[in-house]
């Protein structure tokens, strides 16, 4: 909390007014409202299907909402882009395609490069700098298509980190990662975290979604419940998030079980 | 078209009997072809093409008196730096049927182009089969947004609708006894020589714009091409590059039409740019290697299809792209299939003779190291196998200079010693580690092992040996041969006794 953004003044890093998203008329997001504090690591949780990844997409504008609005900063989400960081899910991209580490960090940088200007010596810098956080350094040159499904979501964390915003939104960063590296980007969130950025990630497995998070976001096509993680992970509170999903629930009712 | 035909007739007096393009007549063709050259002919028009230091380039190379081919091969030229640079963004972002389907939905523009006035208009046919071309691609979005159908199926559709009306009228156009109707029939295959001045001027636009737009705003393509997603939530707008690739190839489609013609248009797109995937793995190198190889493609079909009147381009150009393609299929450095034959099979070799060093360690080992050498009888035995395989063998090792052969007894050099001792080593720590560390029965060890021991390196090494405290024997209760064991190897003279190694 120490660094003081100057852009953010008091405003929420994050505004969630009265959102909805539909697809093909059918919706996904009810009318979400949430106004999300500086400094916070907030777990996005709730059942498939529940609209984790389009509440992402739609603050940043990736898809079309129905109604309400989103802001950033105080300001409309879209004209405060450059203030937020985005890691999307690993599988959205073909790994085949012919960039290298480097190139693909670099595109972090490209946000507040703008249209036409190269990356710049002080931009390759900080690509390096990002790259040595997330101990891939040695891979810079390395085609992304020989990467482990670790070491590609490291990258996609650089370049995320290379944007250097306020307000990052990462939409399943630890799916399908080794133990090492989910202990790795977990202690980097929290650092990011210290240094008074705001995290929204989307997070599938409740019983660790307890122990990573400051605050949880229960979702389940509107907002279940939005607090510190103590007040919102509850018995009562999972159960209405997940419905009837008995599975899931022996699950809930094991991790309250260790709480307990 | 008139004058092309006298400079080809030329050409035939000069090459005499050369009906085989692909022989080395070729060759002397081709000399002749610049022994009619004369100098500043050529610098008459082709100086009005400012955009293209490449074509100017080639043109000053071949310094060609007619006019006619400089403008095929400078168009030629042209059109494969075009399709070269969309093709390398259509193969990345896996739309090569896209490319296919466009070319062939140009097809009713370029007759209606022709209706307009009755002539080979550049200016209307590229309006027209612009048009066509973006015409289809907005049926197929149609066609996917409002049906079930996938892409693959609307492109299917469309390319086959569009290019039977496009056949229909340029049926109709052939038997319209007004029109001057020279050249429509070419657009199918393509001919080079029917590029006019006119033409190269408008390759020479488009190809300035796309070099520029994809140049200048490289960035953007880039990104979007990647990750649609994160480009758009850094503020790229992911639609506009979209849309302007997708303009920019109806733009070379339409400009490649009359060289290459409506069918193969597609190959120059997707050849190059495939050939140029397969050797490089960063994108801008891609897009230059694929420009290139279009180049290459376009001054193939331009020369080839030159050497007698009346020879389709289109098929020349993208037998050309194909042979670069093999070229880079067969050979490339990383992926090429006879490098990696290559390296596979270099392997094995050493994978033989680094079993067959262990098999001579093996004998020095049964024996306590008592007698230097081993003969072929002492290896041919352990290795079952015949005299005359050892012997092969033992040869084998001597041409590495891992072994010395005499009589029929061989004698490990210093290095081959070291070698063998390293593989076996490697073998029994392998071994003692998937027991110790592994926890997998004794017996079942030694089969991995055989594998492993050719592929550990020698930071594996010493952190295995680390793992199992400097251990001395194998699970089998055999030494393990040590560090020091094999560098007092190496260090010893040639010939080598048996002290030194065993206990």
């Amino acid at each position: 909390m120490e660094v003081k953004q100057v852009n953010f003044d008091d405003s929420p890093p994050l505004e969630v007014h009265d959102l909805t998203v539909a697809y093909h008329r059918k919706p996904v997001l009810w009318g979400i409202d949430l106004v999300v504090p500086k400094g916070k690591l907030v777990g996005i949780v709730g059942p498939n299907g529940a609209g984790k990844s389009t509440l992402i997409k739609a603050a940043l504008g990736l898809v079309p909402v129905s109604s309400g609005w989103v802001k950033i900063g105080g300001v409309p989400a879209r004209k405060n882009l450059k203030r937020v960081g985005y890691v999307p899910q690993r599988e959205s991209v073909d790994w085949d395609f012919p960039v290298t580490v480097m190139d693909v960090v670099l595109m972090g940088r490209y946000g507040h490069l703008g249209m036409i200007k190269r990356p710049a010596a002080r931009d390759k810098e900080i690509a390096r700098e990002c790259l040595e956080k997330v101990k891939m350094l040695p891979f810079a040159n390395r085609q992304i298509a020989n990467l482990s499904g670790g070491q590609q979501q490291r990258v996609f964390l650089a370049r995320a980190l290379a944007q250097e915003s306020d307000l990052y939104f990462m939409d399943e960063p630890f799916a399908g990662v080794d133990a090492a590296t989910e202990a790795a980007i977990i202690a980097l969130l929290h650092e990011l975290k210290d240094r008074g950025k705001t995290l929204m990630v989307v997070h599938h497995d409740l019983p660790t979604a307890r122990n990573y998070f400051d605050m949880l976001l229960l979702l389940n096509m509107r907002v279940v419940a939005f607090g510190p993680t103590e007040q919102v992970f509850t018995y009562e509170l999972l159960q209405e998030t997940y419905g009837g999903r008995l599975t899931i629930l022996s699950e809930v009712a094991e991790a309250v079980r260790q709480r307990g | 078209m008139g004058v092309y035909h006298r400079g080809t007739e030329s050409t035939e007096r000069g090459g005499g009997r050369a009906f085989s393009f692909f022989s080395v007549s070729s060759v002397p063709l081709w000399l002749i072809l610049l022994c009619f050259a004369t100098q500043n002919v050529w610098a008459v028009r082709i100086g009005e093409i400012s955009e293209t230091t490449f074509g100017e380039q080639v043109v000053r190379f071949f310094t060609f008196r007619d006019p006619a081919l400089r403008y095929a091969l400078v168009g030629s030229i042209l059109l494969g730096i075009n399709c070269g640079l969309l093709g390398g963004f259509l193969v990345v972002r896996k739309m090569a049927l896209v490319g296919d389907s466009l070319s062939h939905a140009v097809l009713p523009g370029v007759a209606l182009g022709f209706m307009w006035n009755m002539t080979k208009d550049p200016v209307a046919i590229f309006i027209g089969a612009t048009i066509a071309g973006l015409l289809g691609a907005v049926v197929v979005n149609l066609i996917k947004e409002t049906t079930l159908l996938k892409e693959d199926t609307a492109l299917g559709l469309v390319l086959a609708a569009f290019f039977a009306a496009g056949m229909v009228l340029i049926t109709i156009i052939q038997r319209l006894e007004t029109a001057n109707k020279s050249g429509v029939d070419k657009y199918l295959f393509g001919q080079a020589a029917a590029i006019s001045l006119e033409d190269v001027k408008l390759m020479s636009a488009v190809t300035a714009l796309s070099v520029a737009a994809i140049t200048i705003f490289y960035k953007g393509f880039l990104v979007t091409s990647f990750d649609a997603g994160f480009a758009r939530a850094t503020g790229f707008p992911v639609r506009v590059f979209h849309y302007a690739l997708m303009l920019l190839l109806a733009f070379s489609v339409v400009i490649s039409l009359q060289a290459v013609g409506v069918v193969l248009v597609s190959a120059m797109l997707i050849t190059p740019a495939a050939a140029a995937y397969m050797l490089t793995d960063r994108m801008h190198r891609l897009l230059v290697l694929a420009s290139v190889f279009g180049i290459f493609a376009g001054a193939c079909g331009a020369f080839f299809s030159f050497l007698r009147p009346n020879l389709p381009t289109g098929p020349f150009m993208v037998l050309g792209a194909s042979a670069v393609f093999v070229g880079a299929f067969l050979f490339g450095p990383k992926h090429g299939v006879v490098v990696r034959w290559w390296m596979h099979r270099s392997r094995a070799h050493r994978t033989k003779r680094e079993n067959t060093l262990k098999s001579i360690f093996h004998v020095l080992e049964a024996r306590n190291f008592h007698g230097e050498g081993v003969t072929l009888a002492e290896l041919a035995e352990r290795r079952r196998e015949t005299i005359e395989e050892a012997r092969q063998q033992a040869a084998n090792l001597r041409a590495h200079g891992q072994a010395t052969l005499n009589e029929d007894t061989m004698y490990l050099t210093p290095d081959g010693m070291q070698r063998a001792m390293a593989i076996v080593r490697n073998h029994r720590l392998w071994e003692l580690y998937l027991t110790n560390a592994a926890q997998i029965a004794v017996d079942h060890v030694h089969e991995d092992a055989e594998k492993i021991e050719h592929v550990l390196g020698e930071d594996v090494v010493r952190e295995l040996e680390r793992r199992l405290d400097f251990a001395q024997k194998d699970p089998h209760g055999r030494v393990i041969p040590s560090v020091a064991d094999i560098r007092k190897a190496a260090a010893a003279p040639e010939r080598v006794g048996a002290t030194g190694y065993g206990n």
